[in-house]
């Protein structure tokens, strides 16, 4: 079942309420026309059905989200899918700031660029491993004190002449790993991370994510995968394991 | 020769005539200062182990144990105190910051103890507490600006509240920080004495979920365990910006202390640092203070009120009044004395203000802008008995959160130990050999009692000042007089010096 509502001129409240509503109703999709900037989009909802979002969603979108599917024609602001549990978010234009913030499960795919501090802190648990595709540049403190999940940023839009990511890249990186499509300058990485070999697994790893971001966005997973990667993991799992002695 | 500067700071005296060589002190010590000598067949002890917790004076069956600093002294020097000497010892060697555990212990004025609480005298009789009805009930949250009355019945709904028995409630401490069943203790108790836990930031342990209508569950800034479950479990929900101990650091939990059950309930892997950054990365200004509480409140749909606790540091009248225009329904104030499970030392000692005046300040200042209608105030970071909470309610607070306190009352001597995770009383301490020593119904028993005496003390100095309601307490400060304060202090406070 599914259900449009129009967002023009309502406020975030309204229209959350709304979008609540409709799937305490029992309606699997909600189409939402017209958003432009409402807050919230998707808070703490617990469902395994869709929202179509056209226009521009507001900050903290998919926040505590558990599990839905959100697809946003258009860009996305500050801290989407942040403390995101479950479900998948594709962006088909660019996203903010903290993009999944502390998120611990569900997938992220941003068409092109994202701004600072992007996977700060994703974590894994258990089964959850966390994953975000940016298809084209991040600002500085990329994955700053990620503890988990996967990140995948392939630099294939973007301002032209700005690296493909800012600096302190993976600083404080504690969990998890980064593939970034082709080379970072070492002086763009935080002292936790280390840049290493690529595996088969990770090979297959970045293969099945390429392979998503390519059938969301319509684009050529083999000419993205034609360029070699960067996989980046910390150094160890205790950064700051030494820090301290006991009085 | 390689010489280790450290030395002992106490030293334990075994009575021989007493001595059984029994062997409990030995089992009793996770910080193993008593030790079986298999060759002389006897207990001997390690003094630079010890650490003044008293748990073998304690369960010395023939009471042959006692504790006593070590009888060392350096050349007396009013500047470079042993304390200062010894801390560069340590840090020439390891190259580490210093870490300690609860608050703050350095001679900074107590000013709990340079107010005076006042009584009634002929006029406006006193009350008897034990036979006439006296009120401590007390609502958390956001009050209307006004009531609309049709019928006899409120027109409006009020905001969410929280409905509390007796205005004190148990402080954020983490599971990880402290153990399951410290936890569990506070947890019986608070449902017992209808009052409030708070889940600290690591999260809500599985088998805490039944005590939800008294958990306040806090979000800070690692964001550990919090998912929508979690969010809707407890009647409150608590941002946590800063806290009295640490103002303007973050925490870092070390992997040892990450077990299965702390991995499941923080939802980070077994053995995996948790570090909690210093600041919420989406938090940058009030507005985007305003914005996490209201994700808090949509992912809740508005059904809970939503607290934010900062620290008491210098500029904390305008920090309370912006999160007050946040949206924040409870501001919770951490005093420089707050406890912790670890902070470094010199943070710990060094930064951040005394609760009184914080508070003070505070409700001063959200009453000259007319918005303390919209927050209620708690205080937290040095209440140690009934008289500092009703103190703080007539300086302005609406309710105390009390930690230290609480651990105290589940057996804490205070050796300041609680990072090294080896706490022989079970409070902070994952070791399943040593979390078993707190049984929860004891434990329970005991936290509730605490709540229990302090309340019929409350009532008392209530019925004392001939006010039957504790609302007519609450910044009430003509009830209070202050002594061997300045001019300053004493405008601060905004009480009179005692006689005037």
């Amino acid at each position: 079942m599914s259900r449009r509502i129009d967002a023009q001129g309502l406020y975030y409240k309204e229209l959350n309420q709304l979008v609540r509503q409709a799937f305490s109703e029992g309606v699997t999709e909600v189409v939402l026309d017209n958003v432009n900037g409402q807050r919230y989009l998707g808070d703490g909802i617990s469902s395994d059905g869709s929202i179509i979002i056209h226009g521009t969603p507001g900050n903290d979108m998919a926040a505590y989200m558990n599990g839905l599917q959100i697809v946003v024609r258009g860009n996305a602001q500050d801290a989407t899918g942040n403390t995101m549990n479950e479900g998948t978010i594709v962006v088909h234009g660019d996203a903010g700031d903290t993009v999944g913030y502390a998120m611990r499960g569900g997938e992220i795919f941003i068409k092109g660029s994202v701004g600072y501090r992007v996977g700060i802190h994703m974590k894994e648990y258990l089964k959850k491993n966390p994953v975000i595709v940016v298809g084209g540049k991040a600002g500085a403190f990329f994955g700053e004190y990620m503890a988990g999940g996967i990140l995948i940023l392939l630099g294939l839009s973007g301002r032209e002449g700005y690296p493909i990511v800012g600096d302190y890249c993976g600083t404080g990186m504690h969990g998890g790993v980064m593939y970034i499509r082709g080379q970072v300058e070492e002086y763009k990485l935080g002292k936790e991370v280390k840049i290493v070999d690529m595996t088969a697994e990770d090979e297959s790893v970045l293969e099945r994510y390429v392979s998503r971001y390519a059938d969301y966005f319509g684009c050529d997973k083999e000419a993205i995968l034609a360029q070699p990667f960067s996989k980046l993991i910390p150094f160890n799992k205790r950064p700051y394991g030494n820090l301290y002695t006991g009085v | 020769m390689n010489i280790d500067f450290r030395t002992p700071e106490y030293t334990i005296h075994r009575a021989g005539e007493r001595c059984t060589n029994c062997r409990i002190c030995v089992r009793q010590c996770a910080n193993e200062a008593h030790l079986w000598d298999e060759k002389q067949k006897k207990v001997l002890a390690d003094d630079i182990k010890c650490v003044n917790c008293h748990r073998c004076v304690l369960t010395c069956p023939t009471r042959a144990l006692s504790i006593s600093s070590y009888p060392l002294e350096f050349k007396p020097n009013a500047h470079w105190t042993p304390h200062y000497i010894t801390s560069i010892f340590k840090q020439a060697s390891s190259g580490a910051m210093l870490l300690a555990g609860m608050g703050t212990d350095k001679p900074y004025p107590v000013y709990w103890d340079h107010l005076l609480i006042n009584a009634s005298q002929v006029t406006n009789p006193s009350i008897d507490p034990l036979r006439e009805p006296m009120e401590l009930k007390t609502f958390l949250g956001r009050k209307p600006d006004s009531l609309k009355i049709e019928n006899g019945e409120l027109a409006e709904k009020l905001p969410p509240q929280l409905e509390l028995e007796t205005p004190i409630m148990f402080a954020a401490m983490s599971f990880g920080a402290i153990s399951l069943n410290a936890m569990t203790s506070l947890a019986i108790a608070a449902e017992k004495m209808g009052t409030f836990y708070n889940t600290g930031e690591g999260g809500l342990h599985s088998s805490l979920y039944k005590y939800g209508k008294n958990t306040i569950v806090q979000v800070a800034s690692g964001r550990f365990g919090v998912h929508t479950d979690y969010l809707w479990a407890g009647s409150a929900i608590e941002i946590k910006i800063g806290q009295g101990a640490k103002p303007g650091i973050g925490g870092h939990l070390p992997g040892e202390k990450v077990g299965l059950d702390v991995s499941l309930t923080r939802m980070i892997p077994e053995g995996s640092d948790a570090i909690s950054p210093a600041p919420h990365h989406d938090i940058y200004s009030i507005e985007d203070l305003r914005q996490l509480i209201y994700s808090l409140k949509e992912a809740t749909d508005y059904s809970k009120p939503v607290a934010v606790k900062i620290a008491a540091v210098h500029n904390i009248a305008a920090i309370a009044s912006g999160a007050a225009r946040a949206g924040a329904d409870i501001i919770v104030i951490d005093g420089f004395r707050g406890g912790t499970g670890a902070a470094p030392l010199r943070t710990r000692d060094n930064v951040g203000i005394p609760i009184e005046l914080a508070l003070a300040a505070v409700d001063s200042r959200l009453r000259s802008e007319s918005i303390r209608h919209q927050v209620s105030l708690v205080v937290a970071g040095s209440i140690r008995c009934s008289s500092d909470v009703i103190k703080a309610i007539a300086l302005g607070a609406d309710a105390c959160y009390i930690g230290s306190a609480a651990l105290m009352a589940l057996g804490c001597h205070m050796c300041q130990k609680c990072y090294t995770g080896k706490c022989n009383w079970g409070i902070a301490t994952q070791n399943p050999s040593l979390t078993k020593r707190l049984d929860p119904v004891v434990g329970a028993e005991r936290a509730a009692n605490l709540l229990k005496a302090w309340s019929h003390e409350i009532k008392e100095m209530l019925g004392g000042m001939g006010i039957n309601a504790l609302e007519s307490l609450r910044g009430n400060r003509l009830m209070l007089r202050g002594i061997g304060l300045t001019e300053k202090e004493l405008s601060i406070l905004g009480v009179k010096h005692a006689g005037e």
